[in-house]
């Protein structure tokens, strides 16, 4: 069940951004997603000249029918992979991907274990009042026990 | 699971999980910090480039390898060792730019035959929109495209167009923050030749 749950999320994770990437996007969702090179902003912010003059580009890749894929590679090819607002998913950018994972992950784990813990404690406490109840009826039986062998023996 | 130390006392496994746990945490903040320091001194030493020289110290030059923009291969500074050179960083986007275009192309015509050479970097700009500039403006010295601008950040540049002149041994010698003058130029390559 968990590792199916676990399939699920990383299949979500994997198939977002290579459903983005095929698909036609428009001006807005890609100023939300490249960076002035100027300004080192999102391009939504930006009104440097330079800003435009990619608005107007990226309106032209757009009309021209290119993917959201495309259109990312033609700007890395112009101003380098800094110009992606996410950083790449290889090399030192990786970390950036890989950290909140590990993140949640730890987190997870650490749950896990106090929770655990949790347990154990809450169990022994259990067993304790348990043992602290049962205790006194056990002894009064085996001393009534103990005192018929005894008359049974002195008889 | 559990080990056995000497003392002779149980100690669960799971501590020694949480110490490693712990060391690598730490480990991680280390190298966060390094990295950031590394970060700060980079960009520190680029913003006191046009201190050192202003200051009368002669810096090395940072080192590029740019691809031509108006046709196949790069030029490389350490290429140009031995000869006086005038780096100047544009971008066809840039109105002064546009300004100074002109005159350093008339300075290149006075200078060329005289061990000289200058260098344009476009930065921050789409190769199309450099090379129809350079066309419009009949620029014939050698230009080269910086899309990412990590070039022109290596020197500190922080608008344009900036030039930096370069002596023959490699190490900045003048600088010039926005349009350049006839007579800077001047300055500029005469101590760039002498050093």
């Amino acid at each position: 069940m968990r590792a199916a749950l676990l399939a699920w999320v990383v299949s979500l994770v994997l198939a977002s951004p290579a459903l983005a990437s095929a698909s036609h996007p428009t001006l807005g969702q890609l100023e939300h997603e490249v960076m002035c090179p100027t300004c080192h902003t999102l391009l939504e912010l930006s009104h440097a000249p330079i800003a435009d003059r990619m608005r107007a580009f990226i309106r032209t890749r757009i009309a021209a029918g290119d993917t959201d894929s495309e259109i990312k590679a033609r700007l890395v090819a112009e101003f380098g992979e800094g110009v992606l607002a996410a950083p790449p998913a290889r090399g030192f950018g990786l970390l950036a991907w890989l950290l909140p994972i590990l993140g949640c992950l730890g987190i997870g784990v650490g749950l896990a274990f106090a929770a655990r813990r949790w347990m154990l404690t809450g169990r022994t406490a259990v067993r304790l009042a348990v043992a602290a109840r049962t205790a006194e009826p056990i002894e009064c039986e085996l001393e009534r026990a103990l005192e018929l062998e005894l008359s049974r023996f002195d008889s | 699971m559990s080990s056995q130390p000497a003392n002779g006392f149980t100690v669960p496994s799971w501590h020694s999980g949480k110490r490693l746990l712990q060391v690598a945490a730490v480990g991680l903040v280390i190298v966060l910090l390094g990295l950031l320091t590394w970060r700060l001194l980079s960009n520190d030493r680029a913003n006191g480039l046009a201190a050192a020289v202003a200051a009368g110290r002669e810096p090395s030059a940072p080192e590029f390898d740019l691809a031509r923009l108006g046709g196949s291969g790069s030029v490389s500074l350490a290429a140009l060792r031995g000869k006086a050179v005038l780096v100047d960083f544009w971008a066809s986007w840039c109105l002064p730019c546009k300004h100074e275009a002109g005159l350093l192309e008339a300075a290149w015509h006075r200078w060329q035959t005289r061990g000289v050479v200058f260098i344009g970097i476009d930065a921050q700009d789409f190769r199309s929109d450099a090379r129809a500039f350079v066309a419009a403006h009949g620029i014939t010295y050698p230009n080269l495209h910086d899309g990412s601008g990590a070039v022109a950040s290596s020197y500190g540049v922080t608008g344009f167009p900036e030039t930096w002149f370069v002596s023959r041994a490699g190490r900045l010698v003048a600088h010039v923050d926005g349009p350049i003058s006839p007579a800077q130029i001047e300055v500029g390559l005469l101590l760039a030749q002498r050093a």
